[in-house]
């Protein structure tokens, strides 16, 4: 199977006045194509940091991140801002939808930046909405919507432009256990039938079961994969 | 859905909010119109001509008489070469709304003094001899299409006939050449003895050649000392002087407006920044997912931006929108008062300059924190 996230001695160091913090400390991942890659440790070990690393939203302050064939560590903001549109999809714990937009103009806000004309950004909108089980629902506001609804119609908005890679930081972080699992398998049909590669940011042991690789970070320090891969075989099973 | 529905979302969001702001920069913008409107009539009426003539005036105000006899005096002075008087009359031609500069004068002296309005021996003579005509200058024959010949109502608020009559007609004897636009005059003869007996022999004012124009101070004392101790004592001053005074008057007004003006904008930017700032920083985890999703920094400071204007143009525009409907209505009231009450496509045009600045303005300092913001903070800060 082809690689499609490398991470190479990968630093991070977040400076507040004279002080430098590292967050990251020599961070080596290697997640191949169609994974589910749930990451989990303790709060504020850097596990959003990464994700936004991976994602392109920040630069690493050493070390390579190579994205579906992309150094995301030497090209400028503006390009990796372009990257984004069509290589990344984000869900956020908290759905980070606008408040005054519809359903479906959430869902097309990604779109404006493609070159697909009205009609085609109005139907690919309408169809992610379809998939995330929500095609009735593209008229409302997300302050109408359940919070289960709204963090399907960020899915729909993740999955619009069609990209090989979903960031989720804490997707169920905010749902109670019911509607968690609803969307964890939306998240695993997603993978399935569309062969998505998402890396996910969890708390929820649950969730882990759903993944296919599950990494432990602590303190800025990723545990090796080669004792993950042992001890996400299981889950792979559960999955299966 | 594009980014204009975007905009217009974002506006709408808080709609009380919203119409606030809408409301106070139409007010801003109507009494900009008004003010504009205002200081554009006073500085109107100020027109150029001759260097050696002298005003007398009454001297407690330029609004009080003098009595007709004053006239004789004066001429009778050896410094003096010649001297005509002038009265206010006011009134309009069929409607308020048209109102033009009109004085009963005397034919004869009247154009030996303002030498530089022209009128033909024939018109003057027709003017001197027929009792109840008027001459006309061309611009407001022009304007009318009045003929020599023509029967020209005047309605009066001021001064009525001796008979009741608030209506005035008098009979055109022709045109003249002015520079200085609108001018109706009206043989003084007949106004003095048509007028309610309270308005008779008097005269607003005087204009007088001196003689010897160098010695202009001395010729200006030896009037005024004419009169020292009656009961109506002059105040006279070189035309120059008059005119000067006259025009400090006029910037003041102008100057009272810009004050005026730049008070109001100087809150309408406070309140309205204050507006702009505070939905920035209800956005910013919006506008951070915008980035997120691949909007470049440019494209969010242009929409934060471009919201600023949005607002400020169209209150600019419904603000300019209801004076120009007030217009009508207004210059028919205070029309006659000031000259002409206009709202020119000038002032129309000033004023969306000045709302795509004051959006230029109010915005800015959004658009520039909506252009710093980084993703990561701004979405860890929620
Ligand atoms: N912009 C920043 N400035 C300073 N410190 C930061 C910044 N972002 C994150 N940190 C710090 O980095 C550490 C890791 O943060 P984070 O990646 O959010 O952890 P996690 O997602 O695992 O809870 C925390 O100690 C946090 O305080
Ligand atoms: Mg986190």
């Amino acid at each position: 199977m082809s690689e499609l996230i490398r991470c190479t001695n990968v630093c991070k160091d977040y400076v507040r006045g004279a002080e430098s913090i590292r967050v990251l400390r020599n961070v080596d991942l290697s997640v191949a194509v169609g994974t589910i890659v749930a990451l989990m440790g303790p709060s504020g070990s850097g596990k959003t940091t990464l994700l936004n690393l991976i994602g392109g939203l920040d630069a690493p302050t050493s070390g390579e991140i190579e994205v579906d064939g992309l150094r995301l560590d030497s090209v400028s903001a503006r390009h990796l801002a372009r990257w984004r549109v069509r290589s990344v999809g984000f869900v956020f714990q908290f759905y980070n939808l606008l408040p005054v937009l519809t359903a479906q103009g959430n869902v097309e806000l990604p779109l404006l930046l493609t070159d697909l004309s009205r009609s085609e950004r109005k139907r690919n909108a309408a169809l992610a909405l379809d998939i995330v089980g929500l095609g009735d629902r593209g008229r409302h506001k997300p302050g109408e919507l359940s919070g289960g609804q709204q963090q399907r119609v960020a899915i729909a908005r993740a999955l619009v432009s069609d990209p090989r890679l979903l960031v989720c930081d804490e997707p169920t972080g905010d749902l109670d256990r019911q509607t968690a699992d609803e969307i964890l398998e939306l998240l695993q049909t997603l993978h399935r039938d569309l062969g998505k590669t998402i890396v996910m940011v969890t708390h929820d042991p649950k969730a882990a079961d759903h993944a296919m690789v599950t990494l432990h970070m602590d303190k800025g320090k990723l545990a090796s994969q080669d004792d993950q891969a042992a001890s996400a075989l299981p889950s792979a099973r559960t999955v299966a | 859905m594009n980014l204009l529905s975007l905009l217009g979302a974002n506006l709408l969001r808080k709609p009380t909010r919203t119409s606030l702001t809408f409301v106070s920069l139409a007010i801003a913008f109507l009494l900009f119109m008004l003010l504009q409107a205002i200081s554009d009539a006073f500085s109107g009426g100020v027109s150029l001509a001759g260097m050696d003539r002298i005003v007398i005036d009454s001297r407690y105000s330029m609004t009080d008489n003098l009595p007709l006899s004053h006239v004789q005096q004066i001429r009778s002075l050896d410094d003096v070469e010649q001297v005509t008087h002038m009265n206010w009359f006011g009134g309009y031609y069929r409607e308020p709304r048209n109102s033009f500069a009109t004085y009963p004068v005397d034919p004869v002296s009247y154009f030996d003094i303002f030498d530089e309005q022209i009128i033909s021996g024939e018109t003057l003579s027709r003017f001197r001899n027929i009792r109840i005509s008027a001459v006309a200058s061309e611009a407001l024959a022009a304007h009318y299409s009045w003929q020599p010949g023509d029967t020209i109502p005047i309605m009066q608020d001021i001064f009525p006939q001796e008979n009741g009559s608030w209506s005035w007609q008098f009979e055109l004897a022709g045109t003249f050449h002015y520079s200085g636009g609108q001018l109706l005059l009206i043989n003084y003869e007949y106004f003095n003895e048509a007028v309610a007996g309270w308005g008779k022999d008097q005269v607003g004012w005087l204009v007088g050649r001196v003689a010897d124009p160098p010695e202009v101070d001395a010729a200006i004392r030896k009037i005024d000392g004419l009169f020292e101790n009656s009961s109506d004592p002059t105040r006279s001053t070189t035309e120059d002087e008059y005119r000067r005074r006259f025009a400090s008057q006029l910037g003041d007004v102008g100057e009272i407006s810009s004050m005026i003006l730049m008070a109001v904008f100087f809150t309408i930017i406070l309140l309205t920044g204050n507006t702009a700032a505070q939905a920035f920083a209800e956005r910013v985890p919006e506008l951070a997912v915008m980035k997120t999703l691949g909007f470049s920094d440019r494209a969010v400071a242009a929409l934060v931006l471009a919201e600023a204007i949005a607002l400020c143009v169209s209150g600019g525009i419904f603000g300019t929108g209801i004076a120009l409907l007030l217009e009508p209505g207004l210059n028919a009231n205070l029309g006659g008062m000031i000259g002409s009450f206009e709202m020119s496509g000038r002032s129309a045009a000033y004023a969306l300059v000045l709302a795509t600045l004051l959006g230029l303005v109010v915005g800015a300092y959004p658009a520039v924190s909506a252009m710093r913001l980084t993703i990561v903070d701004a979405l860890r800060e929620r």
